[in-house]
């Protein structure tokens, strides 16, 4: 924290005298994701699994399906959990051990946008109501940190729950049997696409990599869903926004979105 | 929040809210200024049936010392919610819930307050919850933001803050507790008044891109009326004609 080397003052002022110019340190436009790859199926013993390389920043995240007790307040839904973990292979600042503010903030973001597009419909994840359900849990390792954890892990939870295959259980005498065999599609609705962008200046720009995130004033992602409605939203960072700035961010999160699902549907083709 | 089934009428053909409101109508707001003895500065909310304290201490020496900043001071924010604050007893340990909302909270005072004066130093704000209603994060942000006003931390503004949300296809002021669990969208907002800037934003639930305007729209007119109450929070206790203190 803090006590910013020379190297990144030097950086950053670099990045700003370059924005001023209308360009970026790596050229690509404001509104200009970097580079989305996608390989799905990557884990064959998760029942769902994709790899993202946004630019540099690289995630795998693992699907599992297991049985499980609803929420108290929730006996009529089956259960998502998203969890995310920043590797000690990732970044040479990040250590094992608990996860600290940062990366709870990142899973929160990542669960919620997936959660509140509806994109798993929950209620056809029930056994028997009130006891037991089907629990989707989606864990997402980060295997090199470059910037823009949000929308990466955002794009292989998303495509690993494309592909993912729900087995199928019944009761028998009270007891849920797993039938060998025979799995099904998990049931999607929609396809949420995050979009991160970050402010520095009076600039905004789209998918802030590595250098420019951590000059960051202020950043915020929104989530858009098929229907190209806003589902999601998360401000952070240590400055804020005008209303003026977020109209326009929304805007910008629905067409950048929109490009993005394209490619989110494209790989849950390829990797089967 | 895909609009659960619910026997409550959440908007009725008037236009009148589950719990009498009107739609651009917010919940009974109290704030006092300076409430705790030991605290630097202090504040207590209550927000509906939200009660919130905020206590600051500081700036004051960083420990573990690791964590002091040459250049500036830093903050730090706790947001906890007392056992018996809600239906359920909540586990005293801090949620995940819970430490990010400490988060946004604390990047939401964050711009208003001038860390740079105080080198080498922390200003620590508590938070505790001790009846939860929905909303508490904005009720929280709004008695931290008093509490470090009543501290004498410099600022550069005040940090407002007030939810807007979709209940029943409409846009509306501050979402109560039914409101969150029975409606469409929920979302919280920090506004600095004067600079017009938006410090917190959050949203759960789905908007076209035109009830997303109107709806950040209506989050900031209901921060402008929580301002008018914290700003009466701080002129009673220091300009009461020496009652108080």
């Amino acid at each position: 924290m803090g006590n910013v080397s020379i190297i990144d003052q030097l950086k950053g002022q670099k990045i700003h005298d370059l924005l001023e110019q209308g360009k970026r340190v790596d050229g690509r436009s404001f509104d200009e994701p970097r580079q989305l790859t996608i390989e799905t199926g990557v884990i064959p013993k998760a029942e769902g699994s994709a790899r993202v390389h946004l630019g540099d920043t690289e995630v795998v995240t693992g699907v599992k399906v297991q049985l499980d007790r609803p929420f108290p307040d929730r006996g009529d839904n089956g259960i998502f959990i998203c969890t995310a973990e920043i590797l000690p292979l990732a970044h040479p600042d990040a250590e094992p051990g608990p996860p600290g503010e940062d990366v709870i903030e990142l899973a929160r973001v990542v669960d919620r946008g997936i959660r509140e597009s509806g994109m798993v419909d929950l209620t056809q994840l029930v056994l028997e109501k009130d006891k037991t359900v089907i629990g989707i849990f989606a864990d997402c390792s980060i295997l090199d940190h470059a910037g823009n954890l949000f929308d990466a892990c955002s794009y292989a939870t998303t495509a690993a729950l494309l592909t993912t295959k729900i087995p199928k259980w019944e009761m028998q005498d009270d007891v849920p049997v797993k039938v060998e065999g025979q799995e099904s599609d998990a049931p999607i609705t929609t396809i949420p696409a995050s979009v991160t962008m970050g402010r520095i200046g009076e600039h905004i720009i789209v998918d802030p990599n590595a250098d420019e995130w951590f000059c960051l004033d202020a950043r915020i992602t929104i989530t858009t869903n098929s229907d190209g409605n806003i589902c999601a939203l998360q401000k952070g960072g240590k400055d804020g926004f005008t209303i003026e700035q977020l109209v326009k961010c929304g805007e910008t999160s629905i067409s950048i979105g929109a490009k993005i699902r394209e490619t989110l549907k494209e790989s849950k083709g390829a990797g089967q | 929040m895909g609009g659960r089934d619910t026997d409550l009428i959440l908007l009725d053909e008037n236009g009148i809210r589950c719990d009498g409101r009107k739609i651009d109508e917010p919940r009974k707001i109290m704030i006092k200024a300076g409430v705790l003895k030991n605290a630097n500065g202090s504040a207590y909310i209550e927000f509906g049936d939200n009660k919130i304290l905020a206590g600051v201490f500081g700036p004051r020496d960083v420990h573990p010392k690791h964590l002091a900043n040459t250049d500036t001071g830093i903050l730090r924010c706790r947001y906890h919610m007392s056992p018996f604050s809600v239906e359920e007893r909540k586990r005293p340990a801090p949620s995940r819930r819970e430490i990010e909302i400490s988060k946004v909270i604390k990047e939401a005072l964050k711009p208003a307050v001038m860390l740079e004066q105080f080198p080498r130093t922390v200003v620590d704000i508590f938070i505790e919850v001790l009846q939860a209603d929905g909303g508490s994060r904005c009720a929280a942000l709004a008695a931290a933001s008093v509490a470090l006003a009543d501290a004498g931390i410099p600022m550069r503004d005040m940090v407002s803050a007030c939810a807007a949300g979709k209940v029943a296809d409409t846009i509306v002021l501050d979402v109560n507790n039914e409101e969150d669990q029975a409606g469409q969208a929920d979302m919280p907002v920090g506004y600095m008044p004067n600079m017009e800037k938006i410090t917190l934003i959050q949203l759960d639930g789905v908007l076209t891109p035109e009830e997303y305007k109107k709806c950040v729209e209506t989050a900031v007119a209901g921060c402008k009326l929580v301002y008018e109450i914290q700003k009466k929070a701080l002129t009673d206790k220091y300009f009461s004609n020496g009652e108080n203190n």
